[in-house]
């Protein structure tokens, strides 16, 4: 094994134990993860003679790349998410973020305006009041996290393919950006964008989302993984060109698809 | 017991596992060694049981990178697995090393071997145990193949996470699959250890 060990990605060592440790929901496990890191990976990324972590990383990241398209094939767009009776709803929904509930960005409603921009008609900002009166639809189902826990939530909002076609979006753009409250950002394809269970999600569990559950906004996405799902959403861009994002660009698989 | 052979004209051995065992054999062993140690990593993420791994024995030094390791080695492992279970299919060897598999040898030969009494002289014959471990290990990698599948895509491939009681139940076969090849594995390379000569013709064929 310890032959093995040592192949290991070469990872930005400050950066990687700062996210790894705040990518995990709450404080033990944080505590946990960072003891992990302390001991093993940072003593073994130091040290790494047998093989250039940075080559081995760059394979990685290749078929990572390889992986992407792989899903991309796989992804149906006819396929649902299976959705669940209200019984099954996971209470309390946990929070997750890369940091404490109460570090959360607070968003004011009343003076938030939704950015949108790039390949679209109408570039006029929307105030939260004109995104209520969008028709809205609801889902219950399955919220799946990179580290392998899954929570079962209830959202309500419009269609993101909805909300795409009123502002004029020219949908053979590969991608949607968002931009998030906290600095946060993703980008995902046009085909989950379309996908009828994508929403723009302002409800949870039918009150309005609360702050950490990502007030005012989240785009929900039952066909990728919880990270891919921003929240506090501020600006949403239709483009050709990959944003990447917060995660993504940390070595996280871009496309992740459930 | 005559375990050095020097001599490449004499009595040639006959060949116990062909070159396409050999080669099927050693690419798995590396794949899954990368499949476990960072599977290890990312079970460490959010634990199903109250342990994790030890940092200094899993793969990928965080999630990020367990992950890029594991679904890098999932590539060699299945493409490696097809080859062999079809060539092992093809060419009669499941059948002919592997079956039968009867409950009364089976309990006969676990005695014998827990006796130091089992012999080896003839190592292109699978004692009982050995003809059900190893059909066993078969159907636990397709089975950890299929969870782990059902794990990744539990909304394209939701029938089979379905089949397998849903996606937190496919984690827990998953694991459980795990467990039980890391347990092979120990005996095996015990073993081989053993009777020394069984490591070599996995390496020379003979």
């Amino acid at each position: 094994m310890p032959r093995i060990r040592t192949i290991i990605p070469g990872v930005d060592q400050k950066l990687l134990i700062k996210d790894a440790a705040r990518m995990l929901p709450d404080p033990t496990r944080r505590l946990l993860l960072r003891g992990g890191l302390s001991l093993g990976a940072l003593a073994v990324l130091g040290g790494c003679d047998i093989v250039d972590s940075d080559a081995a990383e760059g394979v990685l990241r290749k078929i990572s790349k390889f992986n992407d398209r792989v899903q991309a094939l796989l992804f149906n767009p006819n396929t649902l998410a299976p959705e669940y009776p209200e019984s099954r709803i996971t209470r309390p929904f946990p929070f997750n973020g890369y940091y404490a509930e109460d570090e959360a960005p607070e968003v004011d409603g009343k003076t938030y305006k939704l950015e949108v921009g790039g390949m679209i008609d109408n570039k006029e900002p929307w105030t939260l009041d004109k995104l209520y009166a969008l028709p809205q639809v609801s889902q219950i189902t399955r919220h799946v996290c990179v580290e392998g826990w899954s929570a079962i939530g209830s959202w309500q909002g419009v269609r993101l393919s909805e909300f795409l076609k009123r502002i004029g979006a020219d949908t053979r753009a590969k991608y949607v950006w968002f931009q998030c409250a906290e600095g946060y950002s993703n980008t995902i394809d046009m085909a989950t964008a379309l996908h009828p269970q994508t929403q723009l999600s302002f409800k949870f569990d039918n009150q309005i989302l609360p702050r950490k559950y990502g007030f005012p906004m989240k785009c929900r996405m039952p066909t990728k993984l919880g990270f891919k799902n921003p929240k506090y959403i501020t600006a949403i861009y239709v483009q050709n060109n990959d944003a990447g994002g917060y995660w993504e660009n940390q070595g996280y698989n871009w496309f992740s698809g459930l | 017991m005559a375990s050095i052979d020097t001599s490449a004209s004499a009595t040639p051995h006959p060949v116990i596992h062909p070159v396409w065992v050999r080669l099927t054999h050693w690419i798995n062993a590396f794949a899954m060694l990368v499949m476990i140690g960072s599977g290890w990593e990312i079970y460490n993420a959010s634990p199903l049981f109250g342990f994790t791994f030890p940092g200094s024995i899993t793969l990928g030094g965080w999630l990020a990178g367990a992950l890029l390791w594991h679904f890098a080695a999932m590539w060699l492992l299945a493409v490696n697995g097809i080859v062999y279970v079809a060539l092992g299919l093809a060419t009669g060897r499941f059948h002919s090393k592997l079956l039968p598999i009867r409950p009364g040898e089976v309990i006969a030969d676990t005695k014998a071997a827990l006796a130091f009494k089992l012999a080896h002289d003839d190592l292109s014959k699978y004692n009982a145990v050995q003809r059900l471990l190893y059909a066993g290990i078969i159907v636990v990698a397709v089975v950890i193949v299929l969870s782990g599948l059902s794990i990744w895509k539990p909304v394209q491939l939701q029938w089979l996470t379905a089949l397998f009681g849903g996606y937190d139940a496919a984690r827990y076969v998953h694991f459980f699959c795990m467990a039980a090849i890391v347990g092979f594995l120990v005996v095996h390379v015990l073993l081989a250890l053993i009777v020394p000569k069984s490591l070599r013709a996995m390496i020379t064929g003979r």
